[in-house]
């Protein structure tokens, strides 16, 4: 070796034994580090982000009239920067009255006329999650109608139809419903876009933090809001990592390098619990595994078909094994948790059983189907051991592993065969999933209800459509639930969707962080909460 | 001087036959050029030992239903992530309790079918184009060069990925479009080992017996440039393999459940820290292969080269 | 690439201005050509690829109502020839749009995302070179004997080895067990936008800045993914080394050089070694090249927030105006390189001329 390479390679080690000592290993007391995969955000607006992480984003950094207690998830909705409401004797009203004395990041002060006007955009702007909004009949033309700020302190909200005043206000909490700086907002709007443009990138609200930088794909950093009206946040400032491996969060979770991993794989989870100064907790979620069949496609509308796919697949043994702790046998379209949640699970690996369906049907060998998934590991392991089961009992299964995009334009065209995914709810009422799973009002192609997981597969579904529509304008929380139980058994028997599991997350975390609120099967991650 | 137009029939006369140094014919000359080759070979007992590596991979290839202890396919969930050595599965299970040691097995035939394919396509598409390009100049190389250089300048797996995504999933397609996207850099070898080469004497020689460029360029100068591109594609052969591994990792390669040996790799890095084993074969599996390929590569070289002078 | 079939005057013609300037106009025309086709293709392939960029933006939720608007927002609907025609206008105006995904205008995105790949993909090849050639040159000269076979078995294993697999093993043993190097990431957390941000190159900003520790701490974090990068650089460069040595080392002028009494070393390093650079410098920017069009899987493993996952992330999104950017600047850099390779060649080899 030349004189060089010796000479260079002995000062990169030396640099390497410098630099080692210089790393610091353990966060500061007042800063929470997180590792988490962030690269499903999209944009940042409260009025169009949808997706998992903009939904935690935007958690910390607004707040919305009607909120959830982090503190106690299950009790339901309590107020938040509406500090009380009235509903009409016709149930169409809402009048609610704002909190006093709080104060937009900008130093604005919080009003009336910044929820009504945070409202009434996202109608305007009509980005995917407008229909959260829109279904209580609030439209372009009637927005300034029926979305007003009487005054400083009162917001009054005027819905098409009665609804469960449970369900107006659940909607509410839904990130949608996020409260904007409107003075903020239209300082930063282009070509009457209400600061649309602006917000896709910047954060003006009123909640615990601010958003202080964000790589998109890379990290985001939070600092926290001194004046906060809960109170001022324990951690001054959150950094949230971007880091898509499982292997390497539990790295640098090990090395205390992070203080919360939130995408350990299950077999680092069982890693990382036995070790010393790391804790592992578990969260029931509301996102919902399943197989959905399309029934524009024959044999798959042959209801003994679809009972004997219910019947080919192994629920236990697979969360015992590849799902194990990050996913629960669930059968019903509600997630656990919710107002009208069903705990039958009527189905289990009977391949005997599938195949005697299959004979009846006239098709014990012949069916030969393609499942269209998500090509992440742990979808790819379900829909491969799918694949096993199902061959067993005689249906032949070709997996397509696509990603995210390619695999939704073919379901939204209803030209799949199956499809195996996951479906999160959108607001913590059981409309969310009603709607979209048991609720059809136009089964033809031009309909194109491309929202509703019930057109997508084809199913002409008159009669539970209209039980799903009286049940959202049920004032009587009891009669409602059972209500919503008796559509999930007939969905049960009756759809062509094989639900299997619920979620659950675990989070691996440093010893001592306490108070990190995952968000449940009803909310995001609240950060606000946090202590070291 | 013994007699070469001997029959091949006898013994003894088979090997005189093919180790003369006059032979009768253009057949016989080629023969002896083989067969000497083959010595040369023979002679190197590293080159022996990737001869022995490709071989066992073809054999096992081949009879892989009867070499593999269990279904490659066959799941068996309780039975999952058991470590080499559990009974029933000598070099351990996978995630969902398939035998690692039959799903290697099989996906041999895949591997051949990879390293065939790719080995047909791009190397000899690139030498075709770098040589013509080198050796003619002018407009010529200037045209094919800068075709060469719009596919170099392709972000590689971006553009198989494109291919990919608008054939579909699936093993063969991404294997022609890796293939697709690899012949530039032969091209450019085959190229500047071409300028070097057309200005030398015996170029000028032949070219004043009156062989045409044609002539000069496919007997003459291709061969000589063979063995940059054979090293180049032995060397390449292990990357092809992982770059369908890294296509399978972005769901648009080997779909499920075939054992692909990438596709294997790419599932058990969720397990690397713990259960190895689910990715460690695997692996192990795609270095032995190259390894063998890079052996006999460069013992070819050694042998097919005309001026290493051994 | 030569203009006529004959021997042009030696590098002073070359260098004269006239035909400086002719082969630079020449130069620059087959540049622009290539990076036309490479626009060109890149947008072809965007609009045949069955990715739905409009998905990308609205979600799966979305209505057919705010589907069909945002298609038509993004204009989609235009003829392809216009698209295309639209996109080149505004290129040429330097406006490379906005990425769907970042909601940021592309360019913005790759100033921040090439310097992190450059950066890794320099030292990377700075490893391969600095060990690589050495490697070779001794490989190459004990031919048949160990340090032959410890070269090609060392260069094999890591060029055999999925890049992720060496990776998350660097880190396991380095970062988690010897706490040698930093974890995934570029820097710690920390130190980010401590320094102001010139060249977008870490290592570079913090030393314009005179900040140590930040540089000290870049270089932790760099070290392995370079290194994990650089063993397949070393590998290849090592190879092709020890081929184009053992070729120059069969030659006779070798001998006639032994012969005259030139020390061993002399020999090898001054005069076969010499020979070798022409052929040697293309392997190196080819190498150098791939690197840079970024290992995807590299930083993904290290968290590494760099061109090659952006573009990836960017075509399995379709979405199109950070493809097509990304695709521009990698290409230029590409071009540019193999434009370099070209001229050196000419300087250094009287005989490729």
């Amino acid at each position: 070796m030349t004189k060089f390479t010796s000479a260079f390679a002995a000062s990169m080690l030396a640099a390497v034994a410098m630099t080692s000592t210089a790393a610091l290993a353990a966060t500061p007391k007042d800063t929470l580090v997180i590792a988490t995969s962030i690269d499903d955000i999209v944009s940042i607006d409260p009025a169009e982000a949808f997706e998992f992480s903009g939904g935690d984003l935007l958690q910390n950094t607004y707040d919305r009239l009607v909120e959830l207690d982090p503190k106690n998830l299950s009790a339901g909705y309590v107020p938040g920067l509406a500090a009380s409401w009235k509903v009409s004797e016709d149930g169409k009203t809402f009048t609610l009255t704002m909190r006093e004395g709080i104060k937009f990041h900008s130093g604005n002060p919080f009003t009336a006329e910044d929820a009504a006007f945070s409202l009434r955009r996202v109608v305007l702007l009509e980005k995917t999650p407008s229909f959260i909004l829109t279904q209580f009949g609030f439209k372009k033309d009637n927005v300034e109608q029926t979305i007003k700020a009487t005054d400083a302190k009162t917001l009054v909200i005027t819905t098409d139809k009665k609804y469960a005043e449970s369900f107006v206000l659940n909607c509410l909490t839904a990130t949608v419903g996020s409260i904007v700086d409107k003075k903020v907002a239209m300082q930063n709007e282009k070509n009457g876009d209400f600061g649309y443009e602006w917000l896709k990138t910047n954060t003006a609200g009123t909640g615990a933090y601010a958003l202080k930088s964000w790589k998109p794909n890379e990290s985001y950093v939070l600092e926290a809001n001194a004046d906060y009206w809960r109170g001022k946040p324990a951690m001054k400032r959150v950094f949230v990592r971007h880091i898509s491996e499982s292997a390497s969060q539990r790295l640098l979770l090990e090395k205390g390098d992070i203080d919360v991993a939130r995408n350990l794989s299950p077999e680092d989870v069982a890693a990382v619990s036995a070790m010393d100064g790391i804790k592992v907790a578990e969260d029931l979620r509301g996102r919902i595994m399943y197989l959905s069949l399309n029934q524009k496609k024959a044999p798959l509308n042959d209801p003994k078909v679809v009972e004997a796919v219910k019947w080919a697949v192994d629920y236990e043994g697979m969360t015992k094994t590849i799902l194990k702790g990050q996913y629960t046998p669930h059968q019903a379209f509600l997630p656990l948790t919710y107002l009208g949640e069903l705990k039958d699970r009527p189905y289990k690996l009977d391949i005997a059983k599938a195949k005697a369906l299959l004979a009846e049907a006239g098709h014990a060998s012949d069916i030969a189907i393609k499942i269209n998934h998500r090509n992440d590991p742990q979808t790819m392991a379900i829909a491969t051991a799918l694949q096993g089961t199902l061959t067993q009992a005689g249906i032949k299964v070709e997996l397509t592993a696509m990603t995210g995009k390619q695999s939704l334009g073919e379901y939204r065209a209803r030209e799949h065969d199956a499809y195996l995914g996951a479906w999160g709810p959108d607001y913590p009422d059981p409309h969310t999933n009603a709607d979209t799973f048991a609720h059809n009002p136009n089964n033809s192609d031009e309909a194109k209800l491309t929202g509703k997981l019930a057109w997508r597969n084809a199913w002409d579904i008159p009669e539970m459509t209209k039980a799903t529509a009286a049940a959202v304008e049920e004032a009587d929380t009891a009669k409602r639930a059972e209500m919503y139980r008796a559509i999930q058994r007939e969905h049960q028997q009756k759809s062509p969707f094989v639900v299997m599991f619920q979620k659950i997350e675990q989070t691996g975390l440093r010893k001592g962080v306490e108070g990190l609120v995952t968000g449940s099967a009803v909310s995001s991650v609240h950060y606000w909460t946090v202590t070291k | 001087m013994t007699d070469h137009a001997v029959s091949p029939g006898r013994r003894g006369g088979l090997r005189a036959w093919l180790t003369t140094d006059t032979p009768a014919s253009r057949f016989q000359a080629r023969c002896v050029q083989s067969y000497l080759g083959w010595l040369r070979l023979a002679g190197n007992p590293l080159a022996m030992l990737g001869l022995g590596i490709v071989a066992a991979l073809i054999l096992a290839a081949i009879f892989a239903p009867l070499l593999a202890p269990a279904d490659p396919l066959l799941q068996n969930l309780s039975g999952r992530l058991q470590p080499p050595g559990s009974p029933g599965h000598i070099l351990g299970s996978d995630e969902l309790g398939r035998d690692i040691l039959s799903r290697l097995l099989y996906g041999a035939r895949i591997t051949l079918y990879i390293v065939a394919l790719v080995v047909i396509t791009a190397p000899i598409f690139g030498l075709i184009v770098g040589t013509v390009a080198g050796y003619a100049g002018g407009w010529v190389d200037v045209v094919l060069m800068r075709m060469t250089d719009v596919f170099l300048a392709f972000p590689r797996l971006i553009l198989a990925l494109a291919f990919v995504a608008a054939l579909g999933p699936g093993i063969g397609n991404a294997i022609l479009a890796i293939a697709l996207t690899s012949w530039p850099p032969y091209a450019r070898i085959a190229r500047a080992e071409t300028m070097t080469i057309r200005n030398s004497d015996f170029i000028a020689a032949i070219r004043l017996q009156g062989a045409s460029p044609l002539r000069i360029v496919s007997g003459h100068v291709m061969p000589l440039c063979l063995s940059s591109v054979i090293v180049r594609v032995t060397l390449d052969m292990a990357g092809i393999i992982l770059t369908a591994a890294g296509l399978g990792f972005l769901g648009l390669g080997a779909q499920p459940p075939l054992p692909e040996w990438g596709a294997m790799i790419s599932v058990g890095r969720q397990f690397i820290l713990d259960q190895w084993w689910v990715a460690a074969m695997p692996g192990l599996a795609i270095f032995t292969v190259s390894l063998g390929f890079n052996l006999l590569g460069d013992g070819l070289r050694d042998a097919l080269d005309p001026r290493s002078g051994r | 690439m030569s203009l006529t079939g004959s021997v042009s005057g030696g590098r002073r013609a070359w260098l004269s201005s006239r035909s400086a300037a002719y082969k630079g106009g020449r130069v620059l025309l087959s540049l622009a050509f290539t990076l036309l086709g490479l626009l060109l293709i890149t947008f072809l392939i965007g609009r045949v690829m069955p990715i739905d960029p409009v998905l990308s933006v609205v979600g799966e939720r979305a209505s057919n109502e705010v589907y069909m608007a945002t298609r038509a927002a993004m204009g989609l609907d235009d003829p392809l020839y216009v698209q295309f025609f639209n996109y080149l206008s505004e290129v040429l105006r330097g406006d490379f749009g906005n990425s769907l995904l970042t909601s940021r205008p592309v360019i913005d995105d790759i100033a921040r995302v090439f310097p992190a790949t450059l950066e890794l993909a320099t030292v990377a090849t700075l490893l391969g070179v600095l060990l690589g050639v050495p490697a070779g040159v001794l490989a190459a000269v004990n031919q048949g004997r160990w340090p032959d076979h410890l070269v090609r078995l060392v260069g094999l294993f890591g060029y055999s080895m999925p890049v992720f697999w060496l990776g998350l093993m660097g880190l396991l043993i380095f970062y988690g067990k010897l706490d040698w190097v930093a974890g995934p990431g570029r820097l710690d957390i920390f130190f980010e936008d401590v320094v102001p941000q010139v060249t977008g190159v870490i290592l570079v900003d913090s030393l314009l800045a005179g900040d140590l520790e930040v540089f000290g701490n870049a270089l932790s974090h760099i070290i392995l993914p370079a290194s994990v990068l650089g063993y397949y650089s070393l590998a290849y460069i090592s190879r092709m080394t020890r081929s184009f040595m053992l070729e120059q080392l069969a030659q006779e002028y070798i001998t006639t050089a032994r012969v005259k009494g030139l020390s061993e070393a002399r020999v090898i390093w001054g005069h076969a070694l010499g020979n070798v650079m022409v052929p040697l410098i293309t392997v190196v920017a080819l190498s150098y090249a791939s690197l840079l069009e970024g290992s995807v899987l590299t930083e993904i493993v290290f968290a590494w927030p760099g061109i090659g996952f952006y573009i990836t992330n960017a075509l399995l999104s379709a979405d199109m105006n950070a493809v097509l950017g990304g695709t521009v600047v990698v290409g230029m850099v590409f071009i540019g390189l193999n434009l370099l390779s070209d001229v050196l060649y000419r300087l250094v080899d009287p005989r490729a001329r």
